[in-house]
């Protein structure tokens, strides 16, 4: 009997080791910090892209810009109402700004990429076209011709429903 | 003698992990994890006053026109956009068989037009059924001259297929079709 007593209170007092569980963390921290990209802006427009199959994939985020369009979320309804509008960085704009921001960033970027920047819109699926078109207008100004229809990713063989 | 005895300093690593884990929830709630996905297109370069209209010949343009009531005419006729693909292909491929068709892929113009009243996702879908009609008939191409499917071939191949069958999806200057 003496001998289990003492093997209980020994085994007791050890506990499960430690030492590895911040190089197991470390790991996971490491895994999401190269998986993943922050979130740029906070979005203040409903962002609900439409699915296409003959996507492209972005891979160079460096270059590119990102234009939302989209009617205001619901938080901001009461203030903003629910035409559809142009959100730059992190502030509802008009389509008369879009020139102004192109060559913004156009200027931030280094001189060899700027002719590769890609502007991508990422525009509400319950859009009209009215307000792309427009958007799309100012482009052309603004000599911004690489153009990106943010859109979801789906089965090549989906031809759509109507 | 005394500095022997004095037993190596540990750094207490207990608090390692509170660390870590601060740091992971952190990017965790501060990153997403998608990756951006799109319809690439370029953009014609703004029209000057001077630079003459493109002559094209009638029939090696296939005019598809979308109204604000998301309803699809391609060359005047009213046609449902899950039919799109298969005619724009009829069309690129025609190489001078149908007279009401293009002459050679080569000439071959798609020309979109929608209306201010337009739904985006009409529009993105006509577009994605375009690309996929060029995209198909590449890789049908591909499959006959080379024996591999259009994503497989190396640059040059690439190239040579798509000299043959140019991606040239025109977008008409825009005006309202139907005065909305």
């Amino acid at each position: 009997m003496a001998k289990f007593k003492k093997k209980r209170t020994n085994s007791g007092s050890t506990g499960i080791n430690t030492a590895s569980l911040p190089d197991i963390v470390f790991m996971l921290l490491f895994f999401f910090m190269v998986a993943t990209t922050m979130r740029e802006v906070t979005l203040k427009v409903k962002n609900n892209t439409p699915a296409a199959s003959e996507v492209e994939k972005l891979t160079k985020k460096s270059l590119v810009q990102y234009i939302y369009i989209g009617s205001p979320i619901k938080q901001l309804e009461s203030e903003y109402g629910t035409a559809p509008r142009i959100q730059l960085n992190d502030a509802f704009k008009t389509k008369d700004d879009v020139i102004l921001f192109v060559n913004t960033v156009r200027e931030d970027m280094p001189e060899s990429q700027k002719g590769k920047m890609i502007i991508s819109i990422k525009a509400d699926r319950d859009v009209k076209m009215g307000i792309i078109t427009d958007v799309k207008q100012e482009l052309r100004k603004a000599n911004a011709l690489k153009l990106n229809y943010s859109t979801k990713k789906k089965d090549a063989n989906d031809k759509g429903d109507f | 003698m005394a500095r022997k005895s004095r037993a190596l300093p540990e750094i207490n690593a207990g608090s390692m992990a509170d660390i870590a884990f601060l740091l992971l929830i952190f990017f965790l709630v501060t990153t997403t994890m998608d990756s951006d996905t799109g319809i690439a297109i370029k953009l014609p370069p703004m029209e000057t006053e001077d630079t003459p209209p493109p002559n094209i010949k009638q029939r090696n343009v296939l005019e598809v026109l979308v109204n604000s009531n998301n309803q699809l005419l391609v060359e005047g006729e009213v046609t449902r956009v899950n039919q799109l693909r298969d005619i724009t292909k009829r069309f690129i491929t025609n190489d001078g068989r149908d007279p009401n068709m293009s002459d050679n892929p080569e000439k071959a113009v798609v020309s979109l037009k929608n209306d201010r009243g337009t739904n985006y996702i009409t529009y993105i879908s006509v577009q994605n059924e375009l690309k996929a009609a060029y995209r198909e008939v590449r890789d049908e191409y591909a499959q006959r001259k080379y024996g591999r499917t259009y994503d497989q071939l190396n640059d040059q191949q690439l190239e040579e297929v798509k000299d043959h069958f140019p991606q040239k999806i025109s977008e008409a200057e825009p005006e309202n079709i139907e005065g909305n």
